[in-house]
């Protein structure tokens, strides 16, 4: 019969087919083609295209289309500091996800609002969208950036299929007040 | 280390034969005329300055605003600095304007560019600029209801609260 | 390329009512645009693809430098420098090191000054090397792009080499350098310096004299030097324009009149004559470079003022005076003379001015950046005017508009 190979697919010897679940095959599906959309601002926008560049490459992690419509992104990386005027507007891209969403704050102005305690910057983009995966640094290294993302692949592929159904999705996005258009 | 073809005598005798007593006060540390105007005729002064045919200040190079809260009936000066290419030569040029009554002509006539910088002033300390074609907000929100650059307003954003004062020394 | 327009509608005239023909859309550019690079608002008026109006909305990124540098001790106010134009920070913490020294009256070695000058035009070069790349990129021509990534990240291997940090670097103190360049910076550097000229003339060979690109980008954003002085532009959007103004030349800072450079200068103050001013500026740079090498003078790596400058850690250990310095320094409380200073450098994207005014406190009183994107973006609209939806993102690139700088 079969063998369990690290407790998740089970192969059939010398046979062409795998045992799955659906949760698995999609959530694999799903890391290794993300359609980021990424909403540099600033410094650490600097950064990101540098890990776009041809050094750190980005597209070996199936991320070679960048998405500048939020309607088809899955995932939204927010690269830079995001000001109080700026904020509506980042609500907005957010809410024209579709779902699955994930979000990845990269750099402290994103995640705290970072050395810009002022009058005129928001304090960390989860005061108004819900965040994913934080990643430190002023601005943080392209492999750091990698990091943040291998991070977000790691969660898309093992996030369950009923996940964005259940309650406690829904009342985390109704804490943030996000009507979410999973029915 | 400047090396322009006019002298600071030579600059503020000539700005002195032309208006006089109208210059309140002339210094120059590090070397960079310094020269005080009312503000009723900071704009005169600038529009000679760039019409001359030997100062030749033809080039905005910065305009902002400054606020002295501890001085009274001039809380607020409107700082020029103006360059000739030609000669090389830079003026610095002040304005004290009192709280109770914060404008002064606007020099969007004479520098396009000064457009932005008097609403960027106007925008952090509520320096009124008269005649300004699109005075408004430039940076901040629309509707922010205080200019932040004033000094009894804080710095800190007032929403966080995992900000401990015994840590910060307040 | 602008040849079918109608002579009263070229750039910069006001369109009258009988010249439009057809229905006038609005269309918005931005906040959220991938073609504005930065985050910058343009609601245009198009008629088909000829932009009648634009009114622009800036300040997305307003981060309040300079009410924070109204807070900091002088020493903290470097990484707000670092944050204005993050695509050059050394050149401008370097200018706000030079503003403090020259407000408490200090003469730096010359091997500073040098060690200085190889920092900033590495900036300079990285800056150039993001705007040309990305004109190439918004023609449509991704190849110069990942070509000269690759370049820049050696230019941030170097400034990895020297303080650490890539993009952010808070290079320098005021006073001088933390330490002296070692000697994998030395040859790393010489490594650039024949590698890079190699690959950059690879992509000028790209484009410069490429049909497509020169149809794309000749004519495209036109200003007039008039025009251009009259926004108060600098740097090359101004050489562009054919105005030969440079603060490297025309107040030399850092030592810079013991170097022997040209400054380019273009006609049209057009897209492809931007894009050749910084090609020509990225050359210009390199000799720089070289020079300042085959010239670097003996000598200390900083400046003899101890209230400024950090003693060495075993000083501090072992001597009461360092220990004193060392904790006013990194507390904040070293005396200021009171004054009022302005002192310019030439940043990647023309003057880029400090006002301070110093009331003997420990932090300025008013601490002003004349920021040149902030000046020059004001004239967009009407550089606009009358082109085309893509001549307008092409003018918006090639403009360098670094959103940093602009919001402050």
């Amino acid at each position: 019969m079969g063998k369990i190979t690290d407790g998740k697919v089970e192969t059939i010897d010398y046979q062409g087919f795998q045992l799955t679940t659906l949760d698995k095959a999609i959530g694999a599906a799903r890391a290794n083609s993300m359609w980021p959309l990424p909403f540099a601002t600033s410094c650490c926008g600097i950064e990101y295209m540098a890990t776009m560049g041809s050094n750190y490459d980005l597209a070996r992690f199936g991320m070679e289309r960048m998405s500048f419509s939020p309607r088809q992104a899955d995932l939204l990386i927010v690269a830079g500091t995001i000001s109080k005027k700026l904020a509506p507007i980042l609500r907005q891209v957010y809410e024209q996800m579709a779902e699955p969403k994930w979000v990845l704050s990269v750099g402290a102005c994103a995640s705290s609002g970072g050395i810009f305690d002022t009058y005129s910057v928001l304090q960390g983009i989860d005061r108004i969208i819900p965040v994913d995966v934080y990643v430190p640094g002023c601005p943080p290294r392209p492999e750091q950036i990698i990091d943040g993302i291998m991070n977000i692949h790691a969660l898309v592929k093992e996030e369950s299929l009923r996940r964005r159904y259940s309650d406690k999705y829904k009342s985390m996005l109704n804490g943030y007040n996000i009507e979410t258009d999973v029915k | 280390m400047s090396n322009s073809t006019i002298t600071n005598e030579f600059a503020l005798a000539r700005l002195t034969a032309k208006f006089g007593d109208k210059i309140i006060s002339a210094e120059t540390p590090f070397d960079l005329l310094t020269i005080e105007v009312p503000s009723a005729d900071a704009h005169e002064v600038i529009q000679w300055l760039k019409e001359d045919e030997v100062l030749k200040m033809t080039y905005l190079t910065n305009l902002g605003g400054v606020h002295y809260p501890t001085e009274a009936d001039r809380e607020f000066a409107v700082v020029y600095h103006i360059h000739s290419l030609v000669n090389n030569y830079r003026i610095r040029l002040k304005s004290f304007i009192p709280l109770s009554n914060p404008s002064i002509a606007t020099i969007t006539d004479l520098f396009v560019g000064a457009n932005w910088m008097e609403r960027e002033t106007f925008d952090f300390y509520g320096i009124i600029f008269t005649g300004h074609p699109n005075l408004t907000r430039i940076l901040n929100e629309e509707d922010m209801d205080y200019h932040p650059m004033r000094k009894e307003y804080q710095l800190e954003d007032d929403t966080r609260q995992d900000k401990d004062n015994r840590f910060f020394g307040r | 390329m602008n040849e079918w327009l109608d002579d009263d509608i070229k750039p910069g005239n006001n369109l009258s009512a009988e010249t439009i023909d057809g229905d006038i859309a609005t269309l918005n550019l931005g906040p959220t645009h991938p073609a504005t690079h930065g985050i910058f608002q343009n609601i245009l008026k198009v008629d088909g693809e000829r932009i009648l109006s634009s009114e622009q909305t800036v300040g997305y990124i307003h981060r309040a430098f300079e009410k924070i540098a109204e807070h900091r001790p002088y020493n903290q106010i470097t990484p707000l420098t670092d944050r204005l134009n993050y695509c050059s920070s050394p050149i401008n913490n370097m200018g706000w090191h030079m503003t403090v020294e020259k407000l408490i009256q200090t003469e730096m070695p010359k091997k500073v000054d040098y060690m200085r000058v190889i920092i900033m035009e590495l900036a300079r070069i990285a800056d150039h090397l993001v705007c040309n790349s990305v004109i190439g990129v918004d023609t449509g021509a991704l190849t110069g792009f990942t070509y000269l990534f690759q370049q820049r990240e050696k230019i941030y291997e170097l400034f990895e080499e020297v303080c650490g940090a890539r993009l952010t670097t808070n290079v320098g103190r005021i006073g001088g350098f933390e330490r002296d360049f070692s000697q994998a910076f030395y040859k790393k550097l010489n490594d650039f310096l024949k590698e890079f000229p190699k690959v950059f003339n690879e992509f000028d060979s790209l484009l410069s004299r490429n049909r497509i690109f020169m149809d794309r980008t000749i004519n495209a954003g036109p200003i007039s030097a008039e025009r251009a002085l009259e926004y108060s532009f600098s740097g090359p959007n101004l050489r562009a324009a054919g105005v030969d103004y440079d603060v490297r030349v025309m107040n030399p800072y850092s030592s810079y009149q013991d170097f022997d450079f040209i400054v380019p200068v273009g006609t049209q103050g057009d897209t492809y004559d931007r894009f050749q001013v910084r090609q020509e500026e990225i050359r210009q740079s390199l000799s720089i470079i070289k020079q300042a090498l085959d010239g670097m003078p003996e000598g200390k790596y900083f400046a003899d003022v101890p209230e400024f400058y950090l003693p060495p850690k075993e000083d501090v250990y072992n001597k009461m005076e360092a220990l004193i310095y060392h904790f006013k320094i990194v507390m904040g409380e070293t005396p200021v003379p009171v004054g009022e200073v302005y002192h310019s450098v030439e940043g990647g994207n023309g003057e880029l001015g400090f006002y301070l005014i110093s009331d003997g406190g420990r932090a300025p009183f008013r601490l002003q950046f004349r920021r040149p994107c902030f000046i020059y973006y004001q004239a967009y609209p009407e550089m606009i005017t009358g082109q085309s939806i893509s001549d307008a993102v092409l003018t918006l690139s090639s403009m360098n508009v670094i959103a940093g700088e602009l919001d402050a």
